[in-house]
């Protein structure tokens, strides 16, 4: 827990203080550390841990098995590309090669200088505008394979301003 | 804020709030009103965007007592998205554009005027049309129950929930004991639209005869099946109408606390819900001594974290429980000992959505709509090959081939429409010969598939159905909790066999004992996860037998799906040599030969193209390069 720094301990602190009331937090707490932080690793659970009095065992057992919990960083643009059945009828899966094959990366994974990650996503429920790809968030409608390289370059010199 | 301490002071404030929405829809005031659609799809659009710059030109041109412009839910006609529509005329404009708002207002609102390119065209009339109703995409439909006040009201404001009768469900239930308040649900013939279709009522009775001090409602809104947007739309739409259901709920089982736990997808959904629950507990319509009676209660929300399991409501409640989420053997049935050990009700975002309309209405008149074991409507989320996408509601009974033909307009690009696949991962696959069948839950089990959660993705002659088994089957290795060895390695194998077909090389030998397992899973497995998991494969291979052959004997994919089974060729006859093909081989495999394309002079450097198969990735970019449609997939 040595290099957790001073004000994360105290964020995190806070926010298990914020469901002192409940019965079991500890699907909240650990949605607020992944909003805040992007992911949960190791020295994290054991806070939580000694805060809430849950063994860090039972606490990484779910971390692990939530997809939104990670315990690596994610990058700083997470895209994630939809493969609900709505959009992969519709060709989703060539778009998420196209983003696998021009980021170098694997879904799950995230590309070294940090910028993007790329997820393969279990429908966003925005079936209608498919294939839907997700950019921190927000939908971006009926993207398709000519669109991908477009996409990255813009978030690229985004970054580059 | 005011508050509502009575059955009497709901009823006035809903008096009042009534004339001033219809003040507002018809333009008493002589001011007219512009909605904007919320909804996902649109919202992703720049529907907000939109809604801002409307609101940014009313202020501008000083229209402010002219016109007033808000957001509401989904219009369910997602594909036509983002819809604007303008009060008292109801006139509906499609696919508005940001750019498009200054011609809305110079025109419409400040010269009287429609504008005629932003309406409707009817593909089989090429018509436009001013008006939703008269749009085929709705007239089937019936959206005033579980979509009650999608399109209508502002989700954002329990002012206008109220205007449209809000609460007066409750406010009549509260009138009533809570047995007479269950058997009137009884009576509705009420079935739980979260997939399975067991009548509501009897789930409530259940609880209601067990003793205890602290019961719970919960309210399934885990929507997890792909493709699937229905629970969505309606908390985004009317989350009121939710809470109100649950707080019917509460009332006849007895419970004082109520649990929403909805996907972390939908934080739009989320948000709405919270708004409208801060704003409930501020009128005093959630908390103690709602309405002047000892009834109290309070709705709390708890989100998920992207397991499909959870769906299932023992799973569910572990993970309310702050667990993994796997499912717990039943009995004991949550009705009997479900969140912290306490008598529980789960019911899903659209079942709860149903119960205002059935305590407004009575039973009777709920019972009236539908066929003579499914009652009232149900809500399908239409996608896939289909012309109208979006979100419909319908009365039980009307048929596939009104749903898919009528409301959703056929099939695209004058393809040939091949199945449609119901109930998610958990369904299965309808074809021709089943068109006509009525749609309830009990001919959908018949035909061998099921109702589940409404997800309706039509399928045409370019899908590879096994390839479709095995995106389920994939779907469903990713989401098995592992707690049980039928679920946890059965569909591990299942689809390892599903890629061996796909890949070319597949045996009859695979295709029995993927029959076989398949049997397996689904009468071993622990929960309805894997008891349906199989359902895809079963249902696929049932209907289309010949395509699973195909791909094992003739080592062909059909619908050239399967990239294995598949190669692209270049027809000589139609290749004019522009060399487009060759320019995007990202493998550098397309050639020239020394053919002359037909009809060209031998002078110029034009050749025929060839594609050397051995160094071909398949990516499809000379195909979609072709403007000569001479590249074909064999």
């Amino acid at each position: 827990m040595a290099h957790l720094q001073q004000h994360a301990v105290e964020q995190i602190t806070e926010i298990c203080n914020r469901y002192k009331n409940e019965g079991t937090p500890l699907m909240m707490i650990l949605s607020d550390i992944q909003k805040e932080y992007g992911y949960i690793p190791l020295e994290v659970q054991e806070l939580v841990s000694s805060l809430t009095g849950i063994p860090t065992s039972e606490i990484y057992g779910v971390v692990t098995f939530y997809s939104f919990f990670s315990l690596t960083p994610k990058g700083k643009y997470v895209i994630g590309v939809c493969l609900g059945t709505a959009c992969y009828v519709k060709g989703s899966q060539l778009v998420l090669d196209k983003f696998e094959e021009l980021l170098h990366i694997k879904p799950g994974e995230t590309t070294e200088d940090g910028l993007f990650t790329l997820d393969a996503l279990r429908c966003v429920g925005a079936c209608a505008i498919a294939p839907a790809v997700s950019i921190n968030g927000k939908v971006h409608p009926m993207v398709k394979v000519g669109d991908v390289e477009g996409i990255i370059n813009e978030l690229r010199s985004k970054e580059a301003k | 804020m005011i508050k509502i301490k009575s059955s009497e002071e709901l009823i006035s404030t809903h008096e009042k709030l009534a004339s001033c929405l219809d003040k507002k829809f018809h333009c008493e005031d002589g001011k007219r009103a512009i909605v904007v659609c919320g909804g996902t799809g649109c919202l992703s659009s720049d529907s907000a965007d939109l809604l801002e710059r409307l609101q940014t030109l009313i202020k501008e041109k000083g229209l402010e007592d002219r016109v007033t412009a808000n957001i509401v839910g989904c219009f369910g006609f997602c594909s036509q998205g983002p819809f604007v529509k303008i009060f008292p005329e109801e006139t509906l404009y499609t696919k508005v554009k940001v750019s498009d708002a200054e011609e809305i207002i110079e025109k419409d609102i400040i010269g009287g005027e429609v504008v005629e390119r932003l309406l409707f065209v009817d593909p089989q009339t090429k018509n436009r049309v001013a008006r939703q109703h008269e749009i085929n995409f709705y007239k089937l439909q019936k959206r005033d129950i579980a979509l009650k006040g999608n399109a209508e009201i502002n989700p954002e404001d329990i002012n206008e929930a109220i205007g449209q009768g809000a609460f007066l469900a409750l406010n009549r239930a509260l009138h009533m004991s809570r047995q007479e308040v269950i058997t009137e649900v009884l009576n509705s013939g009420l079935r739980g639209r979260g997939g399975a279709g067991f009548p509501t009522g009897r789930k409530w009775q259940f609880a209601y005869d067990v003793e205890s001090e602290d019961k719970y409602v919960v309210c399934n809104g885990d929507e997890g099946d792909p493709g699937a947007f229905m629970d969505r739309s309606i908390i985004e739409g009317n989350p009121i109408n939710v809470i109100e259901g649950m707080m019917i709920e509460a009332y006849a089982i007895g419970a004082k606390n109520g649990y929403f736990y909805i996907r972390a997808e939908y934080p739009i959904a989320v948000n709405r819900l919270k708004n409208a629950i801060k704003q409930c507990e501020e009128m005093g319509l959630l908390g103690d001594n709602i309405l002047g009676t000892d009834f109290s209660f309070r709705c709390h929300i708890r989100l998920g974290a992207g397991a499909f399991v959870c769906g299932e409501e023992t799973a569910l409640l572990n993970s309310i429980e702050g667990q993994r989420g796997m499912p717990r053997p039943r009995p004991p049935f949550p009705a009997v000992k479900g969140l912290w050990g306490k008598p529980s009700v789960i019911n899903n975002v659209e079942t709860l959505a149903n119960v205002p309309y059935i305590l407004l209405h009575g039973a009777a008149a709920y019972a009236a709509i539908g066929t003579e074991k499914s009652k009232g409507t149900k809500v399908f989320a239409l996608g896939g090959k289909v012309n109208n996408v979006g979100l419909v509601e319908v009365p039980m009974g009307i048929t596939l081939r009104q749903l898919i033909f009528d409301i959703g307009g056929g099939i695209p690009n004058g393809k040939k429409f091949k199945a449609i696949q119901t109930g998610g991962p958990s369904g299965g696959c309808l074809t021709e010969k089943d068109l006509d069948t009525p749609i309830d839950y009990d001919n959908l089990i018949a035909a061998g598939s099921m109702m589940g959660s409404g997800g309706a993705i039509v399928m045409d002659e370019d899908n590879c159905m096994v390839d479709v088994a095995k995106f389920y089957m994939t779907f469903i290795c990713d989401e098995s909790c592992g707690k049980c060895s039928p679920c946890r390695i059965g569909t591990k194998r299942c689809l390892e066999i599903l890629t061996k077909i796909t890949d070319g090389k597949g045996t009859m030998q695979d295709l029995e004992e993927l029959k076989s397992l398949a049997n397996v899973i689904k009468s071993n497995s622990l929960c309805g996860l894997g008891q349906t998991a199989p359902n895809p494969i079963l249902s696929t291979m049932n209907a289309f037998y010949d395509e699973y052959l195909a791909h094992i004997v003739d080592k062909k994919c059909p619908a050239h799906v399967c990239k294995s089974l598949m190669q692209y060729k270049i027809l000589p006859e139609k290749c004019v040599g522009c060399g487009m093909c060759a320019r995007n081989c990202p493998a550098n495999t397309i050639h020239k030969t020394d053919k002359v394309p037909v009809g060209r002079p031998a002078t110029l450097p034009l050749r025929v193209h060839e594609i050397d198969p051995t160094n071909c990735v398949k990516c499809g970019l000379c195909a979609s390069n072709c403007k000569f449609g001479a590249v074909i997939k064999d």
